[in-house]
């Protein structure tokens, strides 16, 4: 190997460090029991078991449920507005459809705390949309249906336009094109536009934050900032960040395997 | 471009209607939950929170507020010094990826990953890490929280405007004389500006505006813009609150400007401006 190869293969590793160092010592320490960074207890799976055990692991829990439903319900609802107007905005007049594309592109360029704040002042004024899950559902479908659509538009593009038309001629009405032509070709991008929603929702922190108003409805993200904000991290938070960590690591690196076709080496290098 | 018989294809189906309503509903949609809530924001800045008339106030209030002013400084100096570093570190690691042969798509993945854990996790985890070193929390360890949770999002673009670089280019450079170096400043480095800006808006405009990565690795000593947007509109003063998240999203309108003027020549961008 080169010199110059190598130190490119140094920086690399030490860059990659950088970024999964800490998550890593958490990972390490979360089968150490306690949260002072010590083996002092040896090795243990304390803190596992006081997830379920712990004062805490109802909140937890129904932190996690919270999370989980709104996650589902939005990125289903997501999922299928945005397909549906993806094939709709295709249609467009290219005005129309810079206009479109450029209102949907807001939510992923604004900031998000500006998002919330719009959305929170929104509520205020839309009282009659009731507090709690309802908003934060909504909230939640507004910031990832332009994802949705951002994924199935290049299929859309991709797709023959005269199948439209073959569609047509043979006798199928709007919703029957829709179904059995339009939606397989565009399959995929509805795909990756459903796992994408559903990860957004289920990672947001500041909208849901500050829309979560006073029902005392938590997500995971929101619990775990109420929680850990003032004290110490508990023993308990360092098994959940853990099992968090695992479990996004496996689920992207096993949806990005299955997309590379021919998976020759399963080896990292 | 070929004319789509919209006409005739529509007299076919019993329920015929033009494709282009499919996005009717999303464009109703859009209205109320982007555009008018924006725009709700726009109008409670002139709107005096005591008495709901009319007023330029909010905007004298925040423009005359030192300690307000001091929050946006301070937000902008780490911002600009988060981007930085991002930059710096980025850079060379996005290049030396997008040569990268072996198994490159995992080894990109990799570089990637940490942006789905979430924002809180990484930070808290990061913070813990301080705490048990010893470590002071403040200016420092921010900046050091917000270059961990960013850097994916300054390699990401810059590793796929790199890897969308003809080698023919580099090629040509190098067969026309061009040393290395010469090479890299000369070619591939103003070839990769697009990624550069887009890296830039991706670290730069969450930095100054999250809340609670700050807050939570400086011990509530330092406080950033979106930290005191967030603050005034839960102590209810919605007019301030609205003229910041203003100045917030003129920065963001700013940097898509850029941005969209950059790839002006990129046919799937829609344009805003």
């Amino acid at each position: 190997m080169k010199p110059s190869k190598l130190f490119g293969n140094l920086y690399l590793a030490v860059i990659l460090t950088l970024l999964y160092l800490p998550i890593a010592v958490i990972v390490v320490y979360s089968f150490s029991g306690n949260s002072n960074f010590s083996f002092s207890q040896g090795f243990t799976l304390e803190a596992y078991r006081s997830i379920f055990t712990s004062k805490q692991t109802p909140q937890l829990l129904a932190a996690l449920k919270n999370t989980l439903i709104i996650a589902a319900v939005s990125s289903v609802f997501a999922t299928a507005l945005g397909t549906f107007s993806a094939v709709g905005i295709h249609a467009l007049s290219r005005r129309a459809k810079n206009a479109v594309m450029g209102v949907n592109q807001l939510p992923l360029i604004n900031s998000e705390i500006v998002m919330a704040v719009s959305l929170m002042i929104f509520f205020v004024n839309a009282s009659f949309i009731p507090e709690g899950m309802t908003r934060l559902i909504l909230s939640h479908i507004s910031f990832c249906t332009p994802y949705v659509v951002l994924s199935v538009m290049p299929k859309l593009v991709q797709m023959d336009p005269n199948l439209y038309e073959a569609a047509a001629d043979l006798g199928a009405n709007r919703f029957r094109t829709m179904s059995d032509v339009i939606l397989p070709c565009i399959f995929p991008g509805v795909v990756s536009g459903f796992v994408m929603a559903f990860t957004i929702s289920l990672d947001d922190f500041i909208i849901t934050q500050i829309n979560k108003g006073e029902t005392g409805i938590e997500t995971l993200s929101t619990y775990i900032y109420e929680d850990a904000r003032l004290k110490s991290l508990q023993p308990f938070w360092f098994a959940v960040f853990s099992i968090i960590f695992v479990v996004v690591l496996a689920v992207l690196l096993l949806i990005n395997l299955r997309r590379t076709k021919p998976i020759s080496s399963p080896a990292i290098h | 471009m070929r004319k789509k018989p919209v006409s005739a294809v529509s007299k076919v189906g019993r329920f015929s209607f033009p494709r282009k309503a499919f996005a009717f509903p999303y464009m109703l949609f859009l209205l109320v939950f982007i555009i008018v809530p924006l725009v709700m924001v726009l109008i409670n800045a002139f709107i005096d929170d005591a008495t709901g008339r009319l007023t330029l106030r909010n905007f004298v209030t925040f423009f005359s507020d030192s300690t307000g002013l001091r929050v946006l400084g301070n937000s902008l100096v780490i911002g600009l010094l988060t981007t930085g570093i991002c930059l710096l570190l980025g850079y060379p690691a996005a290049y030396l990826l997008s040569r990268h042969h072996a198994s490159n798509r995992i080894l990109v993945l990799l570089f990637i990953l940490p942006m789905w854990v979430n924002f809180l996790i990484r930070t808290l985890s990061t913070k813990a890490i301080f705490l048990a070193l010893g470590v002071e929390l403040g200016m420092g360890t921010v900046i050091f929280g917000m270059v961990y949770n960013y850097l994916p999002f300054m390699i990401l673009p810059l590793h796929t405007t790199l890897s969308d670089i003809d080698h023919a280019y580099t090629e040509a450079a190098s067969d026309l004389g061009a040393d290395g170096v010469q090479t890299f400043l000369r070619t591939t480095l103003p070839l990769s500006v697009p990624g550069i800006v887009s890296g830039i808006t991706m670290v730069f405009i969450p930095t100054i505006s999250t809340f609670a990565i700050s807050e939570l690795l400086s011990n509530r000593q330092i406080f950033l813009f979106g930290d005191s947007i967030q603050t005034k509109f839960s102590q209810g003063l919605y007019g301030v609150g609205s003229v910041m998240s203003l100045v917030m999203l003129a920065f963001v309108l700013l940097s898509s400007a850029v941005l969209n003027r950059l790839n002006r020549d990129d046919p799937k961008g829609g344009s805003l401006l």
